[in-house]
């Protein structure tokens, strides 16, 4: 009735994973009865769960990010702590769990930390920047959200049910196999990627779509947002990169499941032909997740430098470069299978060839600030923070990509270092730079720019205390992933890193206390001028947060930085009259995807544990669900002129008296 | 940056921009046009697989052991007819003709039931002979290839039958046109990687 379900599944024999597992299953229930006690449970269902809304799933997006990084952020920081203590001593945390938390940190934090922070960003901000009302397919987009919670959901609930992977965040056999990982930690990896990764690869259809084919009028590509442009791009990698990973993932599924031999070491398998496949996936991933940090990186350097974005049009090349060049060096990630000299140079010298455009983009950051009026806001902090750091993450990563170097350091901490250095450095403040710089943008008012400084610096020092000791041991000879070590020479550099780790975490202290802080103090913060940076793209030229429909009229493009223009036509011409409102439609909400990964839950956790007829019934369930969705009869809200003319009257009073203000302080 | 050149007016503004956005009609193909390419690249997984792996047979049999070209014939001959109704089918929806649209659905479904049915018994008699897909690495690659195009023509089948039964309670709708046509789009490319199968899978693992 239950597959392989039973009481022994849950850790009761472990402490720790059984207490973290309580305690945040506590604060799940209270949070839960809180919200019941206040009767938001309406409001959220109506406004939030079935919102069809890109802002809404933008937002929900980012906060599944954030929660998601406080959970992998405490299995960084147990690593850290283990291995500050394990020298020449067990240290407090068991083999078997080590390897989980490992595992589960790597999977987590790409997955989903780093991934739904930056469809979250573009959700909030693509449609707006292009001056549109919604992505191409409203109601997709709520069940690429959903599916990806889904797949977040599942992966916690193994904290309690059973077990986690100890496989490291890529699975690789044959240890991955059923012989050698007969628990369901694999598959509780398998299918929660599985699941999340549809929603992903979804999103990328509707994003390429979205960017594609809607867009105000006059909006042709080369006035586009950057920010826009490396969405495209990273949408074009979802498109073509993760049907590979569903596709290696399913080949390990038939292994594990039932008895098909890919990559087993027996009848034929081969186990390189997992990695090489991964990597595939795997590669194009990386720049999947840092083109729109690039692109939040070109929007806020531009705006707080006062200046247009320096070669836009090389900057537009460099990033579609990027994208060709993300499918052409897979193999580095593993020059020692030993494909022979011949093929590691053309995968050295294509990973070289990388830094090029990456190399254009920094000048051209470099060289918008350059005799610009620069504000040091938070986000121009990240912006600047990133380019020290990622510079160096880059030549790291050029070392790296030169095989005989590359041999040396292999699987060592060297290499460790040199992803977090880019991944931090690149993906994450990227995505703090964009959560800082379009929060104004999505509730109306800014975060605390004290608490903002504060949580930057630390998470800058922090992160250099924590990994460039990693590049020491890396040379010293340490791999990565040891539970413990007897070498006297790496335990000081352990214990600076140990520390960089606690700095990170006031560094997280400080971004929990600026959100509490700027919540409480909205009032003090609020923008009622839609504009509180002075931008240069269309999301700016809306009221903050946007009405639902985002344009009471769609704005009509001249020439680049649209908003920009806007704001220098009005400064030398009186305000043009009203313009003449229309009746809009806009897709009506759906509990659609909410609905799906309600199924979608059930079959992943029936699929992991082998309950068939759960499988059956998850999955005809998600079929109605679909077919219902298919018979609606409206699929549209109208909302009348009046209703449009009134909302947008408030904030057009609001930012001629700002522009007012404006021009009488010059 | 040369302002003026960019801000020149409404006319010289290419036709998909000065219209904004696109209509639905457009948007929806143009997205589903997106999703099929995700699917060929995930078949194109599986066909690499396949031609790495088509050596490995571990001692047990290989394709020309195992592979009728005469049964692969009428399995083709099946799926093409199957999109020649599909496509007269979507003519019959265009003209709003209810008997063309229906009749060429149901000969789509017995197609591609028939196409089903006699892959079902190919896959059958290969496990009779113990040449299942845990035989070898081979096997398993050409299971998985062979079958997941098997799974989105049976997919593809339970979404046909729900379209026939949304027209005949809603009609011919815009948005259930727009349907139609993605369903003709997922059909006809369910037909363009039978091809590859035919020639990679069972054309080559025939010849000498």
């Amino acid at each position: 009735m239950l597959g392989k379900l039973t009481w022994a599944a849950i850790p009761f024999d472990q402490p720790i994973p059984l207490f973290a597992a309580g305690l945040v299953g506590f604060i799940i229930f209270c949070v839960l009865v809180y919200v019941t006690l206040k009767g938001w449970v309406p409001y959220l269902w109506r406004e939030w769960i079935t919102s069809v809304d890109h802002k809404r799933i933008g937002v929900m997006y980012v906060l599944l990010a954030g929660v998601m990084l406080l959970r992998g952020f405490t299995d960084a920081i147990m690593m850290r702590s283990q291995q500050a203590l394990a020298f020449q001593s067990p240290g407090y945390l068991p083999p078997e769990h080590y390897d989980q938390i490992f595992s589960a940190h790597g999977t987590l934090m790409i997955f989903f930390v780093a991934m739904p922070f930056v469809i979250g960003l573009m959700n909030v901000v693509v449609p707006l920047q292009l001056g549109v009302r919604d992505v191409a397919f409203p109601t997709l987009n709520s069940v690429s959200f959903w599916l990806t919670a889904t797949g977040a959901l599942l992966i916690n609930v193994s904290l309690v049910v059973g077990e986690f992977a100890r496989t490291g965040w890529l699975a690789y056999p044959p240890l991955s196999e059923l012989t050698y990982s007969p628990g369901v930690g694999v598959d509780y990896y398998l299918w929660s990627l599985q699941i999340s990764g549809v929603g992903t690869l979804l999103t990328g259809v509707n994003f390429v779509t979205t960017i594609l084919k809607i867009h105000a009028p006059g909006m042709t590509y080369m006035r586009m947002p950057m920010f826009c442009w490396t969405a495209l791009a990273s949408c074009l990698l979802i498109v073509a990169a993760f049907p590979i990973l569903t596709a290696t993932f399913a080949m390990l599924l038939l292994d594990r499941y039932l008895g098909f031999h890919f990559f087993t070491n027996e009848a034929g398998g081969n186990m390189m032909m997992f990695i090489n496949l991964i990597w595939i996936w795997g590669h194009p991933e990386v720049y999947i997740l840092v083109l729109p940090a690039f692109g939040v990186f070109s929007e806020v350097v531009s705006t707080f430098s006062g200046k247009p974005l320096f070669g836009y049009r090389s900057m537009v090349m460099a990033t579609l470069a990027i994208c060709i060049l993300a499918f052409m060096v897979w193999l580095h990630h593993f020059f020692t299978m030993g494909a022979g000299a011949d093929v590691n140079a053309v995968f050295g010298v294509a990973t070289m060839i990388i830094a090029v455009p990456t190399g254009v983009k920094v000048f051209s950051w470099l060289f918008t600030m350059y005799g610009g009026r620069i504000v040091f806001a938070t986000p121009m902090l990240w912006s600047i923070g990133f380019m020290v750091t990622f510079v160096l993450g880059g030549m790291t990563g050029v070392l790296l990509a030169v095989p005989p170097a590359d041999f040396v350091v292999h699987n060592s901490l060297f290499l460790v270092a040199h992803f977090h250095n880019v991944i931090i450095g690149g993906v994450l403040f990227g995505a703090f730079a964009g959560y800082t710089y379009w929060f104004p943008k999505a509730f109306g008012f800014r975060l605390h720019e004290g608490l903002g400084k504060a949580a930057f610096w630390c998470w800058f020092i922090g992160f250099y205390l924590a990994f460039m000791p990693l590049y020491a041991l890396g040379l010293m000879g340490m791999t990565r992933r040891m539970q413990h070590y007897d070498v006297p020479a790496w335990h000081p550099w352990l214990l600076v890193a140990a520390l960089g780790a606690a700095v990170i975490l006031a560094g997280i202290a400080c971004q929990v206390a600026q959100l509490v802080v700027s919540v409480r103090r909205r009032e003090e913060f609020r923008d009622v001028t839609g504009d509180p940076w002075n931008g240069r793209s269309l999301e700016w030229s809306t009221a903050s947060p946007p009405p639902a429909f985002n344009f009471a009229v769609l704005p009509r493009i001249e020439q680049r930085d649209a908003y920009w223009a806007m704001k220098q036509r009005a400064w030398q011409q009186a305000e043009p009259g009203e313009p003449h409102y229309e009746d809009i439609e806009l897709p009506r909400n759906s509990a659609t995807g909410f609905i799906c990964a309600f199924f979608a839950t059930f079959m992943g956790f029936a699929l992991i544990w082998h309950i068939w007829w759960l499988v059956a019934a998850s999955f005809f369930g998600a079929f109605v669900t679909f077919v219902v969705f298919a018979w609606r009869d409206r699929t549209e809200d109208l909302i009348p002129a009046d209703e449009v003319a009134r909302i947008d009257r408030a904030d057009r009073r609001a930012r001629g008296a700002a522009l007012a203000h404006m021009q009488s302080v010059p | 940056m040369s302002a003026a050149q960019e801000s020149i007016g409404p006319a010289a503004w290419p036709e998909h921009a000065a219209r904004g956005p696109a209509s639905k009609r457009i948007i929806v193909g143009y997205g589903f046009w997106i999703f099929l390419l995700s699917d060929i690249i995930m078949f194109s997984a599986f066909f690499a697989t396949y031609a790495v792996l088509s050596g490995e047979t571990a001692g047990g049999p290989a394709g020309k052991d195992l592979f009728h070209l005469h049964t692969v014939a009428i399995e083709t001959a099946c799926l093409l007819l199957s999109s020649f109704t599909c496509g007269i089918a979507s003519i019959g929806a265009r003209a709003y003709n209810a008997l063309m649209y229906y009749g060429n659905k149901a000969l789509t479904a017995l197609f591609g039931a028939g196409f089903l049915a006699l892959e079902i018994r190919e896959f059958a008699s290969m496990v009779a002979q113990g040449a299942g897909p845990t035989r070898s690495a081979f096997l398993s690659a050409f299971f998985t290839l062979v079958g997941c195009h098997g799974l989105h023509v049976t997919l593809g089948l339970m979404w046909l039958l729900t379209m026939m039964a949304q027209v005949f309670a809603k009609g011919f709708r815009a948005d259930i046109l727009r349907r139609i046509l993605c369903f003709a789009l997922f059909w006809h490319t369910l037909d363009i990687i039978w091809v590859g199968i035919f020639t990679v899978v069972y054309l080559m693992g025939v010849a000498p």
